[in-house]
C-alpha cells in the first residue's frame, strides 16, 4: 500500500544489541503489546518504522496533487467541496503520520528532505495523471480502496503512535472510497461520454492500484520480520486477491469492465484468478520512471521552497516577540 | 485609507438601462430580482474566493497552512451555495454564468499572487465581510438572515486568522514586510468597491433586506489601521478605486477562472454528475 | 525551531490537547508545527477538529513535557499493585448491611 516497501534490496541491518533487550521486546510485540517512543526497541525496528511511516506520509501529500488537479474543475458545488474535503484529510493524515515517525526521533523536516532529494518513496500509484474528471472517481474507489485494505489492520500495529494515527486516518477515510464510487455511479449511468470516461479510468487506474500492495510474496525479503513485529498484518499477495474478490463485482454492478482477459472466478480457490502484472513497470515507476513523477516531485519541492520565507517570517516574528517579553 | 467611491454615473445608467437578459430564473417581481441580484453578489464574492483558495491546495508553505485554506474555502464554498440557493438552482448560478452576469467583486476574483498578497486579500476581505454578515443576520428576508448567521462565525475566524498572519508577514523579516506592503498595494484600489451603494442596493437597504456598508465603513477603517499598525506596516497610499464587478464589469482574471471552474458542466450540457 | 531569519526550516512541535465535550478532560490527540502558541491553537483548530472533535484545546510545546522514564516503570508503578487496600472492593461487608 502507500507503506509496502518498494524496493527488493533492502539490506538487512545489523547492530549489535543486548540479547536479553531484543527477547523481552520480541516477547512484548508477540504479546500484542503496544511499543511506545520512550520504550527500548531494536535498531532495525526504529528504521523500518521510520521508512514505513515517512513513506506513508510521503504517500498522502504526493497523493494531494493527482486529485488537488480537479478541484477547481469539479463539475458541482457539492463535489468540489467534497474533493476538497477529501485532499485536506489528506493533508492531515500526512501531518498525522509524520508526527508519528518524528516521536522516533527523526524529524519532519528531515523526511520532507529525503522525499525532495528523491532518496525517500512514495506509492508509486501517485506518478500517473488524473487525465479526466472519472479519475477522481476511480482513484476513491479502487486507489482508497486498496488503501483501507492495508489501513484496518494497522490500527492493531505494534507501535503505539503509528497505531493511534492510523485510528485517526481510518475514521476519518470511510468517505473516501464512497464518495469515489458514488462518482462511478453517476457516470456509469450517465451519457455516453460519460461512460467512456468511466471505462477509461478503469482501464488506465486497475493495474497501477494493483501494483499498489507491492512486489509478490516471493520477492519481499522483509514480510516475514514485519509480521512478526505487527508493523505489517497481511502479506502483500493475500491483500491484492482480498482487493481483486472484492471489487470484481462493483465493477459488475457499474456494468465496467476490468481490463484483465484472465480475470476468472476459481471455484477451487475460492478467489478470483488474474492476469500477470508488469513487474517491469513497477519497479520502474519506483525508481522515478512513472509519467508525471517528475511533475510531483517539481510541484512539492516548489511548495516548500516558495514557502520559506513564510516559514522563516513567522519564526522571525516570534523571536522578536519573546525577545521584547524578555526584555 | 481610500476614500468612499466616485460612482461613474454613466456607467451606471448604462447598466439601468440595459435588458435584464442575463438573469437565470428571473423574478418577475421587481424586488424578488433585486433580492436575487443582491443574494448573487453574496454568492459571488463567496465562491469566488473559495475557487482562488482552493487553488492552494497542496502548495501551501507548509501542511498546516495547507489546512487551515482548505477551511477558509470550505466555509466559502458553503456560503456561495446557501446564498445561490436563494435566487435559484446554485449549480446552474454556478457553472452556467458567463462573466457579465457575475456580480462579486474585484477584490476576490485577484489571483492568489504570492501567499503575502493572498492573505491580505483575505484580511481585507474578510473583515468587510464579517461586518457585513453580522447586520445580514438581522435582515428582513428569512433565508438570507439565516445564511449570514451561519457564516457570521465563520468569517469572524478567517479575518481572525488572516490578522494573524498580516501582523507576522509584515513584522517578521525584510523580505516578508516587503512582500505583505506589496500585496496590500496590489489590492487596496479594490477596497472601495466593497462600500459602494448602487440603485439596486440602496432599495434593498431601505426595506431592510440589504446591510448598508457605509455604516461601518469607519468600524471598517479603524479595524484595518490597527492591525497594520501592529503589524509595523503602513497604509497604502490612496489610488483610484477600480469599480464595476456588482454590474458584471470584472478584471482579465475572472474569464479565466470561469473557463477552468465551469469546463466540465459546459462541455457536457446533459450531464448530471 | 529556525534560526529566526534565514533557512525555511520547519517550526517547532506542539501537543494538542482538545476536549471533546464539557465536563470532560482535554485529551492527548496528536501534534501540530507551529511558530507560536497562537498559530498552534490555530493549527490544532484546523486539524484535529475538523469532525466537531471538540469544544477546547491546549498546546503545550513538545519540548516542555516531561516523561518518566520506561525503565523506571516498574519502581515507579508496580508498588501500588500490593496496595489492595486502596479499592472498595477489598472489604467484606455483608450483604444484608445496605448503603454502604
Amino acid at each position: 500500500m502507500y507503506t509496502t516497501e518498494m524496493s527488493k534490496t533492502v539490506k538487512p541491518i545489523e547492530v549489535a544489541e543486548d540479547p536479553a533487550l531484543v527477547e523481552a521486546f520480541e516477547a512484548r510485540v508477540a504479546a500484542d503489546e503496544f511499543i511506545e517512543p520512550k520504550d527500548w526497541m531494536p535498531d532495525a525496528y526504529r528504521k523500518t518504522l521510520v521508512r514505513q511511516i515517512s513513506q506513508h506520509a510521503h504517500s498522502e501529500i504526493v497523493g494531494m496533487l493527482p486529485e488537488g488537479n480537479w478541484i477547481t474543475r469539479a463539475p458541482s458545488l457539492r463535489r468540489k467541496a467534497i474533493l476538497l474535503a477529501k485532499v485536506q484529510d489528506e493533508a492531515g493524515h500526512g501531518l498525522y503520520l509524520y508526527c508519528a515517525a518524528e516521536t522516533l526521533g527523526t524529524s519532519r523536516e528531515q523526511m520532507i528532505d529525503a522525499l525532495h532529494s528523491g532518496k525517500a518513496k512514495y506509492s508509486t500509484i501517485f506518478n500517473y495523471p488524473t487525465l479526466t474528471w472519472a479519475d477522481i472517481g476511480a482513484i476513491g474507489w479502487l486507489v482508497d480502496g486498496a488503501a483501507i485494505m492495508n489501513q484496518v489492520p494497522l490500527q492493531r500495529t505494534s507501535y503505539g503512535p503509528y497505531a493511534r494515527a492510523m485510528v485517526r486516518v481510518c475514521k476519518e477515510e470511510s468517505f473516501h472510497q464512497r464518495q469515489g464510487y458514488e462518482i462511478m455511479i453517476a457516470l456509469a449511468n450517465g451519457t455516453p461520454e460519460q461512460r467512456r470516461m468511466a471505462q477509461d479510468a478503469l482501464n488506465r487506474w486497475w493495474w497501477p492500484s494493483l501494483m499498489m500492495f507491492g512486489p509478490p510474496d516471493d520477492n519481499s525479503p522483509n514480510t516475514e520480520r514485519s509480521m512478526r513485529w505487527r508493523i505489517k498484518r497481511e502479506t502483500n499477495d493475500e491483500l491484492r486477491q482480498k482487493f481483486v474478490d472484492i471489487t470484481k463485482p462493483q465493477a459488475d454492478y457499474l456494468g465496467l469492465t476490468i481490463p484483465d482477459a484472465a480475470l476468472a472466478w476459481n471455484e477451487e480457490k475460492g478467489g478470483h484468478d488474474y492476469g500477470e502484472i508488469d513487474w517491469e513497470e513497477f519497479y520502474a515507476v519506483v525508481r522515478g520512471e512513472g509519467p508525471v513523477a517528475r511533475e510531483r516531485m517539481e510541484a512539492r519541492r516548489k511548495a516548500w521552497d516558495d514557502g520559506a520565507w513564510v516559514r522563516d517570517a513567522a519564526a522571525a516574528h516570534e523571536a522578536k516577540r519573546q525577545a521584547k517579553a524578555a526584555a | 485609507m481610500p476614500s468612499l467611491p466616485t460612482i461613474e454615473k454613466d456607467v451606471e445608467r448604462h447598466a439601468r438601462n440595459a435588458p435584464d437578459g442575463g438573469a437565470f430564473d428571473a423574478p418577475a417581481d421587481v424586488h424578488e430580482a433585486a433580492i436575487a441580484d443582491y443574494v448573487q453578489r453574496l454568492g459571488d464574492d463567496s465562491l469566488i474566493l473559495g475557487q482562488r483558495l482552493s487553488e492552494w491546495c497542496g502548495h501551501a508553505p507548509v501542511l498546516e497552512v495547507d489546512l487551515s485554506l482548505a477551511n477558509i474555502a470550505l466555509d466559502l464554498i458553503g456560503q456561495a451555495t446557501n446564498f445561490l440557493s436563494i435566487a435559484g438552482d446554485a449549480d446552474r448560478l454556478a457553472f452556467h454564468r458567463d462573466v457579465l452576469d457575475w456580480k462579486n467583486c474585484w477584490l476576490v476574483e485577484q489571483p492568489n499572487g504570492d501567499f503575502a498578497r493572498t492573505m491580505a486579500r483575505q484580511f481585507l476581505f474578510s473583515t468587510w465581510q464579517h461586518m457585513l454578515l453580522q447586520r445580514l443576520a438581522e435582515s428582513t428576508h428569512e433565508g438570507i438572515a439565516a445564511v449570514a448567521a451561519k457564516a457570521v462565525k465563520e468569517v469572524a475566524y478567517h479575518r481572525e486568522l488572516a490578522a494573524d498572519w498580516v501582523v507576522r508577514l509584515g513584522d517578521g523579516t525584510d523580505e516578508s514586510a516587503r512582500r505583505m506592503a506589496d500585496g496590500l498595494e496590489w489590492c487596496w484600489r479594490f477596497v472601495p468597491e466593497l462600500f459602494e451603494v448602487d440603485e439596486t442596493l440602496a432599495g434593498l437597504i431601505e426595506r431592510g433586506v440589504a446591510a448598508d456598508p457605509r455604516d461601518f465603513a469607519d468600524d471598517y477603517r479603524a479595524a484595518i489601521a490597527a492591525t497594520l499598525a501592529e503589524a509595523n506596516l503602513g497604509q497604502p497610499a490612496d489610488q483610484r478605486p477600480i469599480l464595476g464587478g456588482r454590474r458584471g464589469h470584472h478584471s482579465e482574471h475572472l474569464g479565466h477562472l470561469l473557463a477552468i471552474m465551469q469546463y466540465l458542466p459546459r462541455t457536457y450540457p446533459q450531464a448530471t454528475w | 525551531m529556525s534560526d529566526g531569519g534565514q533557512g525555511g526550516h520547519d517550526w517547532p512541535l506542539w501537543e494538542v490537547f482538545v476536549r471533546a465535550k464539557g465536563g470532560l478532560n482535554h485529551r492527548h490527540v496528536g501534534s501540530v508545527h507551529a511558530p507560536d502558541a497562537e498559530l498552534a491553537i490555530r493549527h490544532a483548530r484546523d486539524t484535529y477538529t475538523r469532525r466537531l472533535e471538540g469544544v477546547s484545546l491546549w498546546v503545550v510545546p513538545s519540548s516542555a513535557i516531561t516523561a518518566s522514564d520506561p525503565e523506571a516503570a516498574g519502581e515507579l508503578f508496580e508498588p501500588a499493585e500490593s496496595k489492595v487496600y486502596r479499592h472498595p472492593t477489598f472489604y467484606d461487608i455483608p450483604d444484608v448491611v445496605k448503603h454502604i
